[in-house]
Formats: C-alpha cells, sequence, structure tokens
C-alpha cells in the first residue's frame, strides 16, 4: 500500500507546490483588481463614504489574511519535500 | 510653556533611549548574539519607514481635504508585497547575490557597473529626497509650536528645524557609519527603527481609540459623523486613484531609503515571506483610524485649524496631555526614522558613487598604494550624511515650510519613481541597456523636474506666472502643467503620465537600438537569470597582480582582521597555508564582491582594475582570445589540408616512380625483345637470301618459297617501323586530320571488316539501332582505334567461344563505346602499363604485334578529343572509348 502511494504522493506534493506559486503570482493581480474596483463609482453620488471604508478595510483585511497563509506554505518552500499533505 | 519644557524633556529622554537601544543592538550583533535582531517581525518593522511623519500628520489631513484618495498610498505598497513572489523576491536575491549597498548601485551593476548611470540615479535620489528630508523637519517643527501653543517667531522656527537636522545627523553618523560594510545590516539603526515603528504605530492607534471611543462615542456613531461631515460621499478622480495607487507602489521600490530596509539590509529571504502579509497589516492598521480622526477634527476643532495637525491637536483639546505627547512622539519617531534611513541610503550613494570616484582619480594610480581607504570612505560617507541633512534643512529654510505636507511627499515620489522602468527592464529584461537606462532615466527626471517640481515652488521661484500660463517663449505647447497643449488635466497626473510614459518609451526605444558593453550582458543575464545560477560577474583573469599587493588594498578597504580572515580562509581552501591564496579568478570575484559591498561595485571594480593592470577579463578580451584560437584552428587545419596534400602527393609520387620503374623495366625487356623481334625476320631474311646467293642448284618452287619468305618478313620489318613512324608522328602532334561526318556503326562495320571479323571465330555482338549516332570527327583514325581494340580481342581472349560486345550508350552526358570480351581480363598489375609504349600483356608474344597498338588508340582518341581507358570489373578485358563532344554538330 505504502509502495503504491509513496510516487503518486511525490508527484502530488510538487504538482501543489507549483499550483501555489501560480497563486502568489496571481495575487496582485487580484489585489490591484479589487483595490481598483471603486473606480467603477466614480461619478456616482449615492456612495457614501462609510461604504467605501467598509469595502476596502475588508477586502484589504481578506486579502492579508490570504497572503499570511500563502506566504506560510511558500516560505519553507525550497528544500522541504517530506511535508506530508492530504 | 512649562507643556513645552516637559516635551522637550520627553522627548531628550526618547533619543536617548533610543541611543541605548541602538548601542545595546549593536553590541549584541558584535557579539553573535543577534538571532532574534534579525527575525522577519524586526524585518517587517523596519519596513515601516515607509509611513513618515507624512503618514503620521498627513494622512489626516489629506483625508479632510479629500477624502479616502490618502488609501492610495497605502494600497499600492500592499500591492507590491502581496506580489512579492513576483517582483520583490527577484529583487532581494540579486541585491544578495551581487552585494549591492543601494539602488543606484543595483542599476549601475546591471548596466555593465556604469559610474555616470549610478551618478544620475544618485542626483535623482538626492534631489527626490531633500524635499521630503525638508517635510520631516517642518513636521516635527509645527508639532512643537502646536504644544506651544503660538505662532513662534520664524528665527525660533528654523532654529528648532537646525537642532533637529544636527541631531538626526550626529544619531546617524554614530550609527550609520560604525562599520564600513553599507552591506552588512545597521543592527543598531535597524533595532532603533524598529522600536519606533511600534510606537508611531501605538501612538496612532491610541489617539484612534480615544477618538473613536472617547470622543465620538463608538463605532456606530462615528459612522455617523462621517456620513454627516464633508467627505461624506464618495468624491476621487480615478485617474488620481489608480495614479496615485502606482505612484506609490512603484515608491515602494524605488525610494532610496526603502531599497535600503528591503533589499540591503534584508538578512533572510524567507524575511519577505513575513512581511508579505505583516507590512501590509501594519499600514492597515496605520490607516484605520485617518478618516475618524479627520471627520472629528473638522467637526470639534476651530475653523481654520490646520488638518494636519489633529492628531496633535485633539488630543490636546481635550485636555489628554498624556496622549498628546505620545502623540508628538509618535509624530518624532515617524520623522526621524525616516530621516535616519534616507540619510544612510543617500550617503551610501553620494559617497560611492560621486565623492570616492573622484577621489580616486584625484590620487591617481597612488591610491592604492599609500594610505588607508577605509578612513577615507567613512569620512566621505559621514560628510556625506551631514550633506544630505544640510540640504534638507536649505530646502526648508527656502520654502519656509508653507504648503500642504501632501503634496511634498508626491513629489518625491514621483521623482524616484522615475527609475522604475530602469529598475525593472533591468531585473526583467536582458535586452535593456546602459544607453536605455540612460536615456529614460535622464528624460524622466527632466520632465519631472520641469513639470512637477519646479512649479510646486509657486510662480516666480523657477517660472513666472507667464511661462505658468503660456509656456516659456511664449511657446504655449510647452506650458509645464499643460505639455503638448493638452490642459486640463490634474497637474499631479500629468506629470505623472508624462513623465513615465516618455521615460519607459525612450528607455525601451534606445535599448532596442544600441547595443549593449559585453559587461552589460554578462550582468544583464545573471540579474534576470538570477535564480537559474549563482552570481559570477566580470571575470578577472591570473594577471600580473600579486596576492600581496591585494591583500595590501583589501586590508584598507575592509580592514586589516577582516581581510586577513578572508585571504586566509581562501588559502585554506586552497590548501595553502598562510595568508597569501593563488589568485584564482574566483578568489579575485569573491574579494571584488566584499570590497564591492564597501565602496559600490564600480568603484571595487575599478581598484581591483588599478591593481590588476587592468587585466580584467571582458567578453571582449574572451572573444579576442577566441578570435586567436580560431585563427589557430583555421592556421592548424590549413597546415593539416596542406600535410594531406603531401601526403597525397608523395602517393602520387611513388606510384608514378612505380610505374616509371615499371616502365624502364619494360622498355629494357622490350629492347630485348625488339631486338630479338628486329633480328628474327632479319636472321631469316639473311639465311634465305645466302641460301638463294650461294646455292644456284636450288629448285625453281624452293626459290619461290625462299623469296615469299624474305618478303614477308620485310614486311613484317616496315609494318613494325610503321608503328613506330606512327606513334612518333601522333606524339609530336604533327598529325594532320582528316574531318569528315559519318554513323558510328558505318565505323564499326569498317573497323569489323578490316580486322577480318567475318573469318575469326570470335562473336561479335553489336548494340543495334543505338549505333544510329552520326558524328563529324576523322573516322579513319577512329576506325584505326576500333580495329585495334578488336584485332586485340580477337589474339587475346582466352575464352573457348570467344565473344566481344560493344555496346554503344551513354554515360554521363558522353557517347561511349565498351569493347568487352569474355576472357580473363586483364591482370591489375598491367592494367596501368597497357597504354604505355612498348608494352606488353605477360610475355605473350603469340601476336606478333611490338605493343604499339594500345599506346597509338591512346594517342589518337587524345588527339580527336576523346579518350580511351581500361574498364576493370566487366568479366573480361574491356576498353571504354569515350567518344568527342560536340557529335551532333556533325549531323548539321
Amino acid at each position: 500500500m505504502r509502495k503504491a502511494d509513496h510516487p503518486l504522493f511525490l508527484e502530488r506534493e510538487s504538482y501543489r507546490r507549483r499550483r501555489l506559486m501560480d497563486a502568489a503570482r496571481v495575487a496582485p493581480v487580484i489585489t490591484a483588481f479589487l483595490f481598483c474596483f471603486p473606480l467603477l463609482w466614480v461619478g456616482r453620488e449615492d456612495v457614501p463614504t462609510t461604504f467605501a471604508i467598509i469595502y476596502l478595510f475588508s477586502v484589504w483585511l481578506v486579502l492579508v489574511v490570504g497572503a499570511y497563509f500563502l506566504s506560510r506554505r511558500l516560505r519553507d518552500m525550497p528544500g522541504r519535500t517530506d511535508r506530508t499533505r492530504r | 510653556m512649562g507643556m513645552l519644557n516637559v516635551l522637550v524633556a520627553v522627548s531628550l529622554a526618547y533619543v536617548l533611549f533610543l541611543f541605548v537601544v541602538a548601542f545595546l543592538a549593536d553590541h549584541a550583533a558584535a557579539r553573535g548574539h543577534a538571532k532574534w535582531l534579525q527575525s522577519p517581525l524586526i524585518y517587517t518593522l523596519s519596513l515601516s519607514i515607509y509611513c513618515t511623519a507624512w503618514t503620521f500628520y498627513g494622512a489626516v489631513g489629506y483625508a479632510a481635504r479629500s477624502g479616502l484618495e490618502y488609501l492610495t498610498i497605502y494600497l499600492g505598497p500592499s500591492i507590491v508585497m502581496i506580489g512579492w513572489w513576483w517582483g520583490l523576491r527577484k529583487l532581494v536575491r540579486i541585491g544578495r547575490s551581487q552585494r549591492v549597498t543601494s539602488i543606484a548601485d543595483l542599476i549601475s551593476s546591471r548596466f555593465g557597473k556604469s559610474n555616470s548611470l549610478a551618478v544620475v540615479v544618485t542626483v535623482i535620489a538626492v534631489v527626490g529626497t531633500t524635499p521630503y528630508i525638508a517635510l520631516q523637519l517642518q513636521s516635527v517643527t509645527l508639532a512643537l509650536e502646536a504644544f506651544a501653543g503660538e505662532a513662534r517667531t520664524s528665527a525660533g522656527h528654523n532654529a528648532t528645524a537646525l537642532w533637529l537636522a544636527a541631531g538626526l545627523a550626529l544619531f546617524t553618523v554614530l550609527f550609520g557609519t560604525r562599520n564600513l560594510d553599507a552591506n552588512e545590516r545597521h543592527d543598531g539603526v535597524v533595532m532603533a527603527i524598529a522600536v519606533e515603528a511600534v510606537v508611531k504605530l501605538l501612538a496612532l492607534v491610541a489617539v484612534g481609540l480615544f477618538v473613536v471611543w472617547g470622543i465620538a462615542g463608538g463605532v456606530g456613531p462615528v459612522m455617523e459623523m462621517i456620513s454627516q461631515s464633508e467627505i461624506a460621499v464618495w468624491q476621487v478622480s480615478s485617474g488620481r486613484w489608480a495614479g496615485l495607487m502606482f505612484l506609490s507602489a512603484a515608491a515602494l521600490l524605488t525610494l532610496p531609503r526603502m531599497f535600503q530596509v528591503l533589499v540591503v539590509e534584508n538578512e533572510d529571504e524567507r524575511h519577505l515571506a513575513t512581511a508579505s502579509w505583516a507590512f501590509p497589516a501594519y499600514l492597515m492598521a496605520m490607516s484605520l483610524f485617518v478618516v475618524p480622526i479627520a471627520v472629528v477634527g473638522l467637526e470639534l476643532m476651530p475653523a481654520g485649524a490646520n488638518p494636519d495637525l489633529f492628531v496633535l491637536t485633539l488630543p490636546l483639546s481635550q485636555g489628554q496631555d498624556a496622549l498628546a505627547m505620545l502623540s508628538f512622539l509618535g509624530g518624532f519617531s515617524s520623522a526621524t526614522s525616516m530621516v535616519i534611513v534616507a540619510a544612510i541610503a543617500l550617503s551610501t550613494m553620494v559617497s560611492n558613487h560621486i565623492v570616492m570616484p573622484i577621489w580616486l582619480s584625484s590620487q591617481g594610480a597612488s591610491a592604492m598604494v599609500a594610505g588607508d581607504v577605509r578612513h577615507v570612505v567613512l569620512l566621505s560617507r559621514r560628510l556625506s550624511i551631514m550633506g544630505v541633512l544640510a540640504l534638507g534643512y536649505f530646502y526648508f529654510h527656502a520654502t519656509g515650510g508653507g504648503e500642504a505636507l501632501a503634496a511634498i511627499g508626491l513629489i518625491s515620489f514621483a521623482g524616484v519613481a522615475q527609475t522604475l522602468p530602469a529598475l525593472l527592464g533591468g531585473i526583467f529584461w536582458r535586452g535593456a541597456t546602459r544607453v536605455g537606462a540612460l536615456a529614460g532615466l535622464v528624460t524622466g527626471f527632466v520632465i519631472w523636474g520641469y513639470t512637477m517640481f519646479m512649479p510646486s515652488f509657486g510662480p516666480d521661484v523657477f517660472f513666472t506666472q507667464d511661462v505658468l500660463d503660456h509656456g516659456p517663449l511664449g511657446l504655449v505647447w510647452l506650458r509645464p502643467q499643460a505639455l503638448f497643449g493638452i490642459s486640463g488635466l490634474d497637474p499631479m497626473i500629468h506629470a505623472l503620465v508624462w513623465s513615465m510614459s516618455l521615460n519607459a518609451l525612450f528607455f525601451v526605444v534606445a535599448s532596442l537600438v544600441s547595443f549593449p558593453t559585453p559587461l552589460e550582458r554578462l550582468q544583464g543575464a545573471q540579474f534576470v537569470n538570477v535564480f537559474d545560477h549563482s552570481a559570477r560577474p566580470g571575470v578577472w583573469s591570473r594577471g600580473a597582480a600579486e596576492a600581496e599587493d591585494l591583500l595590501v588594498m583589501a586590508q584598507r578597504i575592509l580592514g586589516p582582521a577582516d581581510a586577513q580572515a578572508l585571504f586566509r580562509s581562501e588559502a585554506a581552501s586552497q590548501g595553502i597555508t598562510g595568508y597569501l591564496p593563488q589568485i584564482s579568478p574566483e578568489f579575485l570575484q569573491r574579494l571584488e564582491r566584499e570590497m564591492a559591498g564597501s565602496v559600490g561595485a564600480a568603484t571595487a571594480h575599478a581598484m581591483i582594475g588599478q591593481i590588476m593592470g587592468r587585466a580584467s577579463v571582458t567578453v571582449e578580451d574572451l572573444m579576442a582570445v577566441a578570435d586567436e584560437t580560431a585563427q589557430i584552428m583555421e592556421y592548424s587545419n590549413q597546415l593539416e589540408a596542406k600535410s594531406a596534400e603531401l601526403v597525397h602527393t608523395t602517393r602520387q609520387l611513388r606510384a608514378a616512380n612505380e610505374k616509371l620503374t615499371q616502365i624502364s623495366h619494360q622498355k629494357d625487356a622490350f629492347l630485348s625483345q625488339i631486338s630479338h623481334e628486329l633480328r628474327t625476320p632479319m636472321t631469316s631474311i639473311r639465311a634465305f637470301s645466302e641460301i638463294l646467293r650461294d646455292g644456284g642448284t636450288l629448285e625453281l618452287k624452293a626459290q619461290e618459297k625462299y623469296a615469299g619468305i624474305i618478303h614477308d618478313e620485310a614486311i613484317r620489318l616496315t609494318r613494325l617501323l610503321d608503328d613506330l613512324l606512327d606513334l612518333s608522328v601522333l606524339e609530336n602532334g604533327q598529325v594532320s586530320l582528316n574531318m569528315r561526318g559519318g554513323t558510328i556503326a558505318s565505323v564499326l562495320d569498317q573497323a569489323m571488316a578490316a580486322a577480318g571479323a567475318e573469318n575469326n571465330p570470335m562473336r561479335i555482338r553489336r548494340s543495334g539501332a543505338r549505333e544510329d549516332v552520326r558524328l563529324f570527327s576523322d573516322l579513319d583514325r577512329l576506325a584505326q582505334v576500333f580495329i585495334n581494340l578488336i584485332s586485340n580481342a580477337q589474339k587475346y581472349c582466352d575464352a573457348k567461344s570467344p565473344v566481344l560486345t560493344i555496346s554503344v550508350r551513354e554515360v554521363e552526358g558522353q557517347l561511349v563505346v565498351d569493347f568487352t570480351d569474355n576472357g580473363s581480363g586483364i591482370p591489375k598489375a598491367s592494367q596501368e602499363v597497357i597504354f604505355e609504349k612498348f608494352s606488353r600483356v605477360g610475355s605473350d608474344q603469340a601476336a606478333g604485334g611490338a605493343g604499339l597498338g594500345l599506346a597509338i588508340c591512346r594517342e589518337i582518341m587524345l588527339r580527336l578529343g576523346g579518350q580511351i581507358a581500361y574498364l576493370p570489373g566487366q568479366g573480361g578485358a574491356s576498353f571504354r572509348v569515350t567518344l568527342p563532344d560536340a557529335l551532333e554538330m556533325a549531323a548539321q
């Protein structure tokens, strides 16, 4: 059982790692998009500042949390191959 | 006034505390107890110098004036940090592998260690940062005045700023130039900055909490107040929102002080991973309470109060002196940490790229021989720090500190952002060249100065109102704030769009049309592909330098202990005891990189170059060497070809010699044979003629018989002599040809008849219709050749039922006639000589020929423009007669 699992498992690990790097590359694009979203409100008179504040800071918080989890996994990337993952 | 004294006392105590922190941190680092000093947390906190007094005081003022636009200044850097994997990671890796000391060093190093480029970047950095330093001095001065409660005289105003500048210079010199290696962490400074980062965050959050819960009464009421305020509705120009976000993102990468903490002071790449989320979080916390403070300030403070100082004046107005003092310390921290790091970064650049090159060239070669360079470098760096702060003070003094804080900050951002195209192009595009970088930087800098920096002083400083309104010399399209006639834009966006777009355009176009030097291409490959291979910049050749000279120089730059340790470890790694290693290119590279950490890549390269007698191996040299090698290889190829030719010739000579020897032997054999040949008929002629003379009693019949024999022998002799004569005529070229037209078939018929083929047992096979080819030649001579070949076959073919095949065909565009019999052929040894005169196969004399037939054939064919050759491997003797060209012409 273990013998059969091992190669598949390694492959999956390196595959995951690559997708994580992809996510790290996409992250600034998503960030920039979300931060530029308020541009759609330009010219409208009915968007209250409080709403904009709540939107921007919520997005900011979510991105920080996302970046936290991403960076924790990416930080130890090189050299760490033995970590198991479901 | 008593309040002010307490404040000054607290500030001095705070400064003293920072001195102690910095000293202890340096001390701990020196003893190697600095593990916790190099944690990702400290790294992240040190990045907070991005938030200067501009943030601390200015953001509230910004929000009070323009609503949420202030957020862009923090959103931009958040994008860059979250995208660390894409750009910052590469920048940090390059910075560490190339031992980069500043952004000017990085750009100069990338573009072929060009010092002119470093000078341009340094000038941009100094011009862009000076207003920013002035801004810090101004904010602290304003804060002090707010405490004093009344506007003070301008003399006192300036005195405060001067004292502040002097104090900061002292601190920076003390902790920023303790060790020479700018590439080493300034542990003390970084630690002090981290403490200041905590203080300013705490102060702002504390004021924010006080405002929200202490004054407004909770989150709900604050939201209510925001909705009631002047900035209740979202009103941001889309151009400014996107433009400022871009600008602040660019500034995070290009501000000299940010580059210093992000790249130069970075200890471990993994710290970046932590900072990627922690720094945006810090920025978020710093900007969270800005709007509430602004709104509450606008509500509570009297009209006309400076919103830039709400952070300070709000607690003061509520009687919260302790909170106000904390707030002052926060602002003070923001200002001082920025100034300290900016001064270190700028002084490194000024010292490495302007002062040191001038000093080195003024000293000439003697710089390498005498004096301690270290103290010169340190002195120049200290003077540069003082110079930078003095510049900041003079700027402050000159402008009088009137403008809104945010405006100066943005001008500064836009100035240093001009290095962005060269920076990004340098690390992502191998085709970027020095010329391109220079063109882009100068273009961007000039446009920035013209459209943003100079107009920012207002009318009548650089430009008159007339120039601002109608352009210089009445050229409307050159109006500083409406270039090329595009007016109506926000001045900041106008300047940003023109300077950055033309900067990038000139950078790309000039890069595309110029050609990089070899060193640029090497460095370019190393920067762009930094993850692929470890750094190996410009190779040094094992030149004339002695290890001792290098040690003497290294000691002056790195200090005796470090230099000796470096040399000893290198020697040890080479298996040599003592201090003097073999001067390998690897060692020189390592030494150069170590020295680059102290004096910058360009200077280190130049210094080693001086010692090595400019023995640096550039790619040009390598290419020259390669050229030489190629020439040598070509020469040796030629030699080889010549020697092959010689071998070939020798072989031919040997063959010719063998042939000559053989011919000589044959000639000897033939002479004896022809003597025999001639003597045989002569003998019988003599014998029979004697009989006829002496024996008169012979019968008539016998007489006739003897006379017949004599006649026959005479004919044989004549024929032999005829052949010899014929050959000699042919060989001398005296033959006259009787050219006429006819078909091959008729010539062959004639030849067969003459050879007596009718009565011969040999069967002859012919090719029928293919022989029906007309030709124009001496047909009688051609027939002679054919006769010879046919009779030869008749004579020599040893098959039981001899067959001669005469085939006419076209081979490689030429008409050939092959005469092939089914006998045993001609032995290989004889094939070479059968066309020679007097040659006969074996010792066969049965045919009675003199061995002249084939020689005559060859001569005839030569005269006719064709040839005859023996065709081996046809199963029997086979001769190929190649007929002369222009056969068809004969038919016309």
